[in-house]
């Protein structure tokens, strides 16, 4: 009981916390929604300032779902693009061939729901190595998969081998790629702090412990990677609508380092991470366009010195107080106050 | 006959191309546990270091050759000491994507240089021998017997010699090993310079043997190498010698049989049921997580 009052009391103390939780999500959604539907209709923004809005959400529903898989859950992929390859490629299909020209504005989220369910049903068949091998061989087995999506799509002469795919509508617009961000925000972070998500930081920690302690690992582990690769199905979809053209090289090894990049730039594990690694990296390399070449010298580099000096990244394994639901917080603040408590009792005595 | 026999010794240049390069990824995983991503493009680099070298100063194969391997040599043991060495006790995922790190930055740099595809010049006045019908050039001879000679040669050293040993005990035991008074971080350069210096001479072989070379070129061959390497048992040199070979035969033969495209699709899904069925190689041993 005595707990509880303690609990009851934090809670009183930080109301302006529960104010924040209560108030901040509501208001940021409506305002975003607003905003980004005023922008694309009226002038607000330039074309420029919007396209890299568009890209910054694009990157930011990659970094967080290869986030899930590399932060939250301590499994190495980096076939990442290979399931954004899927989704660009199912979507782009069905608006240019199977849907009517004229439906493609209302049918447009059907088709990037199917070219994330595409990537999903692979992204199936992907977890299956995982759950006998992890680490180098993961990584490499996604890698594998990544680079035979690119080859078998150069060799299928009907989606256009090498030459990709064109004629494409410019269809993704700043309404959509904020809805689809938020979608995969809203879903990433309700599954982590979720029994489930226990399970797959508990698959991090260590993964023979966590199955002794009655996690259903390949349960996880699926449900993880299905996860993951359809929101980078998601993301591919949208891509390809912005670009109005793919073709499988866009989609290779140099494509999957750059998501890496931002999940470790922005920290593992973290959803805020996700959002600032995605945002500072793609705003990054448009101011550094000038450089031409040299920016590609640049990011490697920036990575490797990532690695060396703070391999966790910016919010590695730390997350922003407005992602954590108000049950956690409190719980570990509460827990932390308590330890404080009996360590200065010890102290005295 | 003449056909498979034309075809066996085009699989012969390609699979001593690829072990070559499959060497230093497998004594480099050996000793470090760790995978040297960057390892395809330091190939990538000895090619254009024997470009330099042919182009500017105009040497003669074996001075260039040997220049070549010292000069990729060296950068592989800078690129340990600089990027690799910081991280030798960080997860190994951190190791893994500075490795990818080091390779990207490897191509760009070398873009930034040279945006254009380059022609190495030809070193040695390349000769054409008909047996039967069969044709072999003496360029493939000199690539075939090269491979091999370095190849025993690593043999050799790895078996036979006092800092060969010190390499097979790092990877027995890292742990043991330093408080037996063997030099963990000489012998780890070591392997470095001799693995990527074996690169730099596959890269060499290869800017003279096929007509261009490029700063991308190094992703596709050593992933197939590493491919090689995995096939042989990973951490083993006679699997990755044997790795190689099997590849490049393989290889040839999808060629050979089906259009060029699938190649690449042939060799990574044989890589994938592999890594699902024998992960550890035809030479390697299992290797059981402890608990």
């Amino acid at each position: 009981m005595s707990k509880l009052k303690a609990a009851y009391q934090t809670l009183l103390n930080k109301w302006h916390i529960v104010i924040a939780h209560r108030f901040f999500w509501p208001i940021f959604l409506i305002v975003g929604l607003l905003f980004s539907i005023a922008a694309s209709t009226f002038d607000i923004l330039d074309l420029y300032l919007q396209l890299i809005l568009i890209y910054v959400g694009i990157n930011i529903i990659l970094t967080v779902s290869l986030n899930l898989i590399n932060g939250y859950m301590g499994e190495f992929s980096i076939g990442h693009a290979g399931f954004m390859a899927i989704g660009a490629y199912v979507a782009s299909l069905l608006t240019v061939n199977v849907f009517p020209q004229t439906a493609n504005m209302f049918l447009f989220p059907a088709a990037i729901l199917a070219g994330g369910i595409a990537a999903a049903l692979i992204g199936l068949l992907v977890a299956i190595p995982s759950f006998k091998t992890r680490g180098d061989y993961l990584a490499i087995v996604t890698l594998a998969f990544c680079m035979i999506v690119k080859s078998v799509l150069e060799n299928i002469d009907a989606v256009g081998g090498p030459r990709g795919l064109l004629g494409m509508e410019k269809l993704t617009t700043l309404p959509w790629v904020f809805f689809w961000t938020v979608l995969s925000l809203w879903v990433i972070r309700n599954l982590v702090y979720s029994k489930f998500g226990r399970g797959v930081l508990s698959i991090r920690e260590d993964e023979i412990a966590s199955d002794l302690m009655g996690v259903n690992t390949r349960q996880v582990k699926v449900i993880a990677f299905v996860v993951s690769s359809f929101f980078a199905g998601i993301a591919g979809g949208l891509f390809a609508h912005t670009l109005q053209y793919i073709n499988p090289r866009m989609f290779d090894i140099i494509k999957s380092t750059d998501i890496l990049i931002m999940v470790y730039l922005g920290g593992i594990a973290s959803i805020a991470g996700s959002i600032l690694g995605a945002f500072i990296y793609t705003i990054l390399l448009e101011i550094l366009r000038p450089l031409g070449v040299w920016r590609m010298v640049f990011m490697p580099l920036m990575l490797v010195l990532l690695m060396i000096y703070r391999p966790r990244g910016i919010m590695g394994l730390r997350e922003a107080r407005l992602f954590i639901p108000l049950r956690d917080l409190f719980a570990s603040k509460f827990w932390r106050q308590k330890k404080k408590e009996s360590g200065d009792a010890s102290a005295g005595d | 006959m003449v056909y498979i026999f034309q075809q066996a010794l085009n699989a012969l240049q390609l699979g001593s191309i690829y072990a070559l390069i499959a060497l230093g990824y497998t004594m480099v995983y050996g000793i470090l546990t760790m995978i040297n991503f960057a390892h395809g493009d330091l190939f990538m680099i000895g090619a254009f270091f024997c470009f330099l070298i042919a182009f500017y100063l105009k040497l003669s194969f074996v001075p260039t050759l040997l220049l070549t391997m010292i000069g990729v040599a060296f950068l592989g043991v800078v690129i340990e000491r600089l990027a690799y060495k910081p991280l030798r006790n960080a997860p190994r995922v951190s190791a893994i994507i500075t490795a990818l790190g080091v390779g990207l930055f490897l191509e760009n740099f070398t873009l930034a240089l040279n945006p254009y595809p380059q022609h190495v010049p030809a070193l040695i006045t390349d000769q054409t021998w008909t047996i039967g019908n069969v044709s072999i050039s003496s360029l493939q001879i000199i690539i075939i017997v090269l491979s091999l000679f370095l190849m025993l040669i690593l043999d050799f050293i790895v078996q036979r010699t006092k800092a060969g040993m010190a390499m097979r005990a790092i990877s027995w035991d890292k742990s043991i090993v330093p408080l037996m008074g063997v030099p963990v971080n000489k012998i780890i350069s070591l392997t470095f310079a001799i693995g990527t210096g074996l690169g730099g001479a596959a890269g060499m072989m290869y800017g003279l043997a096929y007509p261009v070379i490029d700063p991308y070129m190094g992703i596709m061959i050593g992933w197939k190498a590493f491919i090689s390497a995995v096939i042989g048992g990973i951490g083993n040199i006679r699997g990755a010698m044997i790795g190689g070979f099997i590849l490049g035969s393989v290889e040839i033969m999808v060629a050979a049989f089906l259009p060029s495209t699938y190649r690449d699709f042939v060799a990574f899904t044989l890589l994938l049921i592999l890594l699902i069925f024998r992960p550890y190689g035809i030479l390697g041993k299992p290797n059981p997580q402890k608990v």
